[in-house]
């Protein structure tokens, strides 16, 4: 579904920007190559500012790389202009982190879910809003609640309804879970693992939480400073982890074990 | 007493009639981690500020006393409530960027509280600070102080904001998710570190958490919230092993671990959620009849 190669992309330092001249540039992305699958689920992790969430963006292209090419299901996305693109974003599609900031405060969780489909000119535009929110699991009356309404773990299954009612075949899900309390996490994990199997969709999955990952994933890339310190199968990385980035990752997570060696 | 911080039966409501804390009654014994568990909204944030002094105004607390070193904080005189507090206790807060201010270097906001609070000269504050930041290992500490907040990872923020909960030599520190904010590789630094202070300084330690991984690493004992009201209050291994109350086993079982893929996650079951509810309602028919 993806091929990525060799994807680059800085950014100006305006920290560091001198009175006259050049800004210099930050590489935040240095040089990256893999590729998803048709219908796999692709852990991304790292610590922050390892460029895990620039390379989500960049991936849906709301970031423009510097360097590389980006192939999505065979188009080359790397350079198309907003116009070109506007057509195939209904195929890629986002879930954000935080759900209270990424829902808009003033329209209803039936507008919010309507308004990609109206920028994408689609027809029956009521229908997909109730079948969205089915299955997601919420009630069809939600559609006239205001996200202030709703509970976190609501309001993140209404980010959910918003991506798939456009019927995309990939989701990239940055971090959707970190800001909910464990028993929501696992409602909303366990739904987007369902809807994933129903659906058929192609997932990238953003989190800095190893056991989230784990339990979602059938592929991880692990990151680190802008670099892919470790790709492989979830099973394989879990059990044998080659990069040492990787070992210290899995050994700083506290497991909810009193007899884990921790030190 | 039988703790340094006791808190006995303390209830806090919303001044328009809500309940924030139902009960409340826990120890905290000088040299010892007690940990404070449950979902956001549960309370746990607001035993801190209770114990603290800094409760939103918007918040009374209605019953219950909090002794912290053999005296009952709500009988003091409110200036004199503060001092002792002040002298007694500190705080290492969730989000290290916004618990310093920006437009200040470091080393001053160590030392304020030394020289404003305890009456400290400038010079012994900022020795004390030097040698503090030495003790959680920030390398180039007179760079350091000199710095500003934004210039510093967020490691090294909370480190600066463990020396300064420090600095006074409190006799108990709370500690409101102290890591929620950082990585795993840095939360692990922060968490031994936290742990190797507070077993040097001997302190009581209240640990605000709602990471379960965390908590097991951690404390010794800890207290389960649900709205306000502890529903398992326990000792570190035995509840990780066999937890009571089947609020705190649905949250073992709804924590994802990563060497257990073939665990189902299951998030906490309606029914339980029920029990818990009903037992809350119970309580507040009891306390009001």
């Amino acid at each position: 579904m993806y091929k990525v190669r060799d994807l680059k992309l800085s950014l100006p330092d305006m920290a560091h920007k001198p009175l006259i001249g050049a800004t210099p540039r930050i590489e935040i992305l240095k040089g990256l190559s893999f590729d998803v699958p048709k219908g796999a689920v692709l852990g991304i992790v790292g610590g922050s500012g390892s460029g895990k969430s620039t390379l989500g963006r960049a991936m849906l292209r709301l970031l423009a790389p510097t360097g590389g090419s980006i192939c999505f299901d065979g188009t080359d996305i790397t350079h198309l202009s907003e116009d070109q693109l506007r057509g195939m974003r209904q195929r890629f599609q986002m879930i954000f982190q935080d759900p209270m900031s990424s829902l808009n405060p003033r329209r209803r969780v039936g507008g919010i879910i309507a308004a990609p489909l109206q920028v994408q000119r689609l027809d029956g535009i009521p229908t997909r809003i109730d079948e969205a929110l089915d299955m997601v699991g919420l009630p069809r009356e939600f559609a006239q609640r205001y996200p202030h309404e709703l509970s976190g773990g609501q309001r993140q299954r209404v980010g959910i309804a918003r991506a798939i009612a456009l019927r995309p075949d990939f989701i990239l899900a940055d971090e959707i879970v970190s800001g909910l309390d464990v028993s929501s996490q696992a409602q909303v994990l366990n739904l987007l693992g369902k809807l994933v199997r129903d659906l058929g969709l192609t997932l990238a999955f953003i989190s800095h939480d190893l056991s989230v990952i784990r339990r979602l994933c059938d592929r991880v890339l692990v990151l680190h400073l802008g670099e892919i310190v470790e790709e492989g199968a979830t099973v394989s990385l879990f059990e044998a982890p080659q990069a040492p980035y990787t070992r210290e990752l899995l050994s700083a997570i506290p497991l909810p074990d009193p007899h884990q060696t921790w030190d | 007493m039988n703790g340094y911080l006791s808190i006995r039966n303390l209830t806090v409501r919303l001044k328009g009639g809500g309940t924030i804390l139902r009960d409340v009654s826990l120890n905290v014994a000088a040299g010892q981690v007690h940990g404070l568990m449950g979902e956001s909204g549960a309370g746990k944030s607001m035993i801190g500020k209770a114990v603290l002094g800094t409760l939103p105004r918007a918040l009374d607390i209605t019953s219950g006393q909090i002794w912290l070193d053999g005296v009952d904080l709500q009988t003091l005189p409110p200036a004199e409530r503060r001092n002792r507090i002040g002298a007694l206790a500190a705080l290492i807060p969730q989000d290290p960027l916004t618990a310093l201010n920006p437009s200040r270097r470091i080393g001053p906001q160590i030392t304020r509280r030394l020289v404003d609070i305890l009456g400290w000269k400038r010079q012994d504050a900022a020795k004390r600070a030097l040698e503090l930041l030495n003790e959680v290992h920030i390398p180039d500490a007179p760079r350091v102080m000199r710095s500003y907040p934004h210039e510093l990872s967020g490691g090294m923020r909370q480190r600066i904001l463990i020396a300064s909960a420090f600095a006074a030599e409190p006799k108990l520190i709370i500690a409101d998710e102290p890591t929620t904010a950082l990585d795993v590789t840095v939360q692990k630094q922060i968490l031994h570190l936290i742990s190797e202070m507070q077993a040097r300084h001997d302190t009581a330690l209240l640990f605000v958490t709602h990471d379960l991984g965390v908590m097991s690493k951690v404390c010794d004992t800890l207290s389960v919230l649900y709205a306000g009201k502890v529903v398992e209050e326990a000792n570190m291994p035995r509840f990780f092993m066999r937890p009571i109350h089947p609020y705190s086993a649905a949250l073992l079982a709804a924590t994802p671990t990563y060497t257990d893929p073939t665990s189902s996650l299951t998030p906490v079951p309606q029914t339980v959620v029920d029990q818990v509810e009903r037992e809350v309602m119970e309580h507040d028919l009891r306390t009001a009849s």
